[in-house]
């Protein structure tokens, strides 16, 4: 007995983009008179990728779209076969790339719990045995006997998610699909999360909310490229994976939108005890007027939280630029944002009209755990009467 | 022991029966007459056939029972017409849970075969039908029937595996098999006995009794039916030409699932 659930050892994987085109005969014909060249249609999806995951952790798998955790997390289902390199595992792994696999809409709810659960293993006798339990967990009571295409999509995943948490396993490998759903759904999931975290099950977990990782992973791994970027600690993985798109951001201009008649030349955020405040130097290249410039602000997982712009701001004004002209605009404000990292964006552009510039991670602001856990503070006062 | 085995193919049991319950299901869902379409198409096949080729050409004369004879050579062929070609589409038309979980992908060909056998069960209870009401007597060789039944199946799902798996790549398997289905149909001795082909052109009809097809069903004919009609026992005593149709049989499913094997691992990434 080794203390790994899983050992990945200098996995790779090639995809060729003719194999996908390649299904039929005619051009397989056709393809042996071209002149091969390979190299061009081949790429490594994952291209070297070890490491080991112990018994009982929880493991988080963080990448952007397209960064190879898909291929990875197949390559651990055993549902990809690595091209070179090996995944050794021990005990039964049930992975869940996607709830409810072989639903089939032309059966009725009860039905495919049936084909659902034996796709995980489970032989009818059981099934019989926990059929309720699923049924009244996914408060489906009185939809069972109707047809699955009858059903919203949300009964669906709650009928799918109910089953797939029978499922018994010594490794769990859970997609980020699980974190779809409604409030009271992702609720559950959460509940579903510290259940295996206190049962001090193995889990991996691919996610791309920082809040799950930094909340349920005390490890992680963060892949770019098909590498391993960072591995390690589940938090600072999750700060790796943020600096991610920040160093994108400063490195490549091509992210950036807009007509450029106005650029953001720098941008400055200082935190002092009073306050926050964020300079912006814009340049205009010809002579503008009417224009707005917001300041914007996302969260971890990319969501818009707060902002503000030179209209709405005290002393707000429209903006004019003469041409070649720079200008320094500065929002004062209270620091109201939660705990955490928060990733500032600028956009400039004329009201109703162009958009000039959209500068998104042009800073990052961090407020330390004495800040509220909520994304943002309503500035509030307090009075207490006796009543 | 049996448990031994159980525990180690448990979750293939438990996988094949569930597929096999949807696929029974799902088949003839939507239609007004349901399970029934597996009695009428053959039978339909069959009436077609026996008006058109045994009562206005005289194709079948000199074989006793022809009509019971043939019935039974449509419903044979339709059994492993269809362990073959559901088998073909099978692995295709399951890409989506195939590249969402990992399983033994050999289920989805078995369990479309099984339905098959299930088809095939329900059609010859018509064909015994038949047969009692048109005086045939069931005995001990009857009962050989099923061996011949058993050679097609280990033959279809040879054909089945091999095709499935070479379908992931190149769907124009499927355009291709149709074609020879035909070819197969009209050149196994299935609408004409045996007979025929022995007086038309002895050579020919060694050569026909070479294929698993067309002796599993004369010899059912010839066993089951009806001792006139010809089968390579009585055309010919080369036991290299008795053997072949078995061996073929044989080989085919070895190298059929040995393909199958040895191409799964690449199903999901390549469907």
């Amino acid at each position: 007995m080794s203390k790994y659930a899983i050992q990945v050892k200098d996995v790779r994987k090639q995809f060729s983009y003719t194999s996908h085109k390649n299904n039929s005969i005619k051009r397989a014909i056709t393809q042996l008179f071209k002149p091969k060249d390979t190299s061009k249609e081949t790429f490594y999806a994952l291209d070297g990728v070890s490491f080991n995951v112990e018994k009982g952790d929880f493991f988080g798998i963080l990448g952007r779209n397209g960064s190879g955790k898909s291929t990875l997390l197949k390559i651990i289902s055993e549902i990809y076969q690595p091209t070179s390199g090996s995944v050794q595992h021990e005990g039964k792994i049930v992975s869940f790339i996607e709830l409810g696999v072989g639903f089939k809409a032309e059966l009725t709810g009860r039905e495919n719990v049936y084909l659902n659960a034996a796709l995980l293993g489970f032989s009818k006798t059981e099934i019989d045995a926990m059929y309720d339990d699923i049924v009244s967990f996914a408060e489906l009571e009185d939809f069972m006997d109707q047809q699955l295409k009858n059903y919203s999509s949300g009964m669906k995943v709650r009928l799918a998610f109910s089953v797939a948490i029978r499922a018994k396993a010594d490794v769990l490998v859970l997609d980020e699909v699980l974190a779809v759903g409604d409030a009271a759904f992702r609720k559950k999931c959460n509940k579903y999360f510290e259940k295996l975290k206190n049962d001090n099950k193995t889990v991996i977990l691919v996610t791309h909310g920082m809040g799950n990782v930094r909340q349920f992973c005390n490890k992680a791994i963060v892949i770019d490229g098909g590498r391993i970027v960072y591995e390690g600690e589940a938090n600072e993985a999750a700060d790796a994976y943020l600096d991610l798109f920040n160093s994108d951001s400063d490195s490549k201009d091509s992210k950036r939108q807009g007509t450029g008649a106005v650029r953001v030349e720098n941008f400055t955020v200082e935190k002092k005890s009073d306050g926050l405040f964020m300079s912006i130097t814009a340049k205009a290249e010809e002579e503008v007027s009417n224009v707005k410039l917001a300041v914007i602000i996302t969260n971890e997982n990319g969501k818009v939280i707060a902002g503000t712009n030179s209209m709405c701001s005290k002393n707000g004004q429209k903006l004019t630029f003469g041409q070649g002209e720079t200008k320094t605009i500065t929002f004062s404000s209270l620091n109201t944002l939660g705990k955490g990292k928060f990733s500032v964006g600028v956009r400039i552009e004329k009201i109703g009209g162009d958009v000039y510039d959209v500068y998104n991670n042009v800073a990052i602001i961090e407020n330390d755990p004495r800040h509220v856990h909520y994304p943002t503070t309503l500035p509030s006062e307090l009075q207490i009467e006796k009543t | 022991m049996l448990e031994k085995i159980y525990q180690k193919y448990r979750y293939s049991f438990i996988l094949l029966r569930e597929l096999v319950i949807t696929d029974f299901k799902l088949r003839y869902q939507n239609s007004v007459l349901g399970y029934m379409w597996a009695l009428l198409r053959p039978l339909f096949m069959f009436a077609i056939i026996y008006v058109f080729f045994a009562v206005i050409l005289g194709i079948g004369k000199g074989v006793e029972n022809w009509g019971v004879a043939l019935l039974l050579g449509i419903v044979m062929w339709t059994f492993f017409q269809e362990v073959v070609k559901q088998g073909l589409k099978s692995i295709v038309s399951n890409g989506g849970v195939i590249r969402k979980i990992n399983f033994p992908k050999y289920i989805i060909v078995v369990s479309t075969s099984l339905s098959a056998i299930i088809n095939l069960l329900i059609n010859l209870v018509v064909v015994a039908i038949f047969a009692a009401l048109n005086g045939v007597e069931f005995g001990w060789g009857t009962l050989l029937i099923g061996v011949f039944i058993f050679e097609l199946y280990v033959f279809g799902l040879g054909l089945a595996f091999l095709f499935a798996a070479i379908n992931v790549r190149f769907r124009d398997i499927d355009y291709i098999w149709e074609v020879a289905t035909q070819a197969l149909f009209y050149g196994s001795a299935i609408m004409f006995p045996l007979n025929q082909v022995v007086a038309f052109h002895y050579n020919s009809a060694v050569l026909l009794s070479l294929s698993p097809i067309t002796q599993a069903i004369q010899d059912a004919r010839h066993f089951g039916i009806t001792a006139t009609a010809d089968t390579a026992l009585t055309i010919t005593d080369n036991l290299y030409v008795l053997l072949a149709p078995y061996v073929i049989s044989v080989l085919t499913l070895v190298f059929g699932a040995w393909y199958f094997r040895s191409r799964s691992p690449y199903f999901a990434e390549r469907i």
